[in-house]
């Protein structure tokens, strides 16, 4: 949740970036219109937001979808976004799938370089292993020795 | 420099800038809202970044700052009142003395906050 006001804004950076961006170059944004424009952004995300809740509501769903969003945005009449809004979207997934499969081709080299080293490592247990049997094969006996001796005395 | 500018700012059209976590945060701040699906996530983030350049570009061609190459509060402010899809804008930028009213309110809001 929100712990603080400010939880609520949207990075600066990021906004001053869209700004310069959208407009020519070379046009000052003063820092008193960049706040502005911040806030704004925020009061969209909840007016949008709460058009798409509506939406779900409507529909008896507990969960915003994608529909919901879209649906908001024709209410909210901005249906000039609506084609780059589906554009992004797919662009969205394919870059999900994309960094899935990516992390998917990591995590199988990462696999078998583990399962080379592991070999590796098997090899040396085992010997070592081998050389501790040896020791144990020998200590028992020397104790068992001891200990029959304390008996005795 | 400019190439890789020019690259960077056509991908940005269809790419997202903008936090998902945080716009997931404001959206959450809703309190009818439960739960948002991640195509809605991404959409209303997408949506924001849209909005942005909408009300910045609307705001310029619409303002005074033309000749100056500028832009300025008032740019906004008179864009909101006078745009009906801005309308809802007209509360968090009104003319400037109330946008201190915001400020103070915001301070109120966060003396509040630690009341408790």
């Amino acid at each position: 949740m929100a712990e603080r006001p400010e939880d609520l804004n949207l990075p600066n950076a990021v906004i001053t970036r869209i700004i310069k961006e959208a407009l020519p170059d070379g046009v000052n944004v003063s820092k008193e219109a960049r706040r502005a424009i911040s806030q704004a952004a925020s009061v969209f995300v909840l007016y949008a937001t709460s058009c798409a809740n509506n939406f779900a509501m409507k529909a008896k769903r507990k969960t915003l979808n994608a529909g919901d969003v879209l649906s908001a945005m024709e209410e909210m009449e901005f249906e000039r976004f609506l084609e780059p809004l589906k554009e992004s979207l797919e662009v969205y997934k394919k870059g999900q799938k994309g960094k899935k499969e990516v992390t998917e081709q990591k995590r199988k080299d990462k696999e078998k370089k583990t399962d080379s080293e592991n070999d590796k490592s098997r090899e040396e247990e085992e010997e070592e292993e081998e050389e501790e049997e040896e020791r144990m094969d020998e200590e028992p006996q020397a104790e068992n020795e001891g200990e029959e001796e304390e008996v005795e005395n | 420099m400019s190439q890789n500018k020019d690259d960077l700012a056509s991908s940005n059209k269809k790419t997202i800038s903008l936090p998902i976590s945080r716009v997931r945060l404001i959206m959450k701040s809703s309190p009818d809202v439960s739960s948002i699906n991640q195509d809605a996530l991404v959409l209303t983030t997408k949506a924001t970044e849209l909005f942005v350049q909408h009300l910045a570009v609307a705001s310029f061609n619409n303002g005074s700052g033309k000749e100056t190459n500028s832009l300025s509060y008032s740019d906004l402010a008179n864009t909101a009142e006078e745009t009906e899809t801005l309308h809802f804008l007209t509360d968090i930028l009104p003319k400037k003395i109330l946008a201190r009213d915001y400020l103070t309110s915001l301070e109120d809001f966060q003396e509040e906050d630690a009341d408790f």
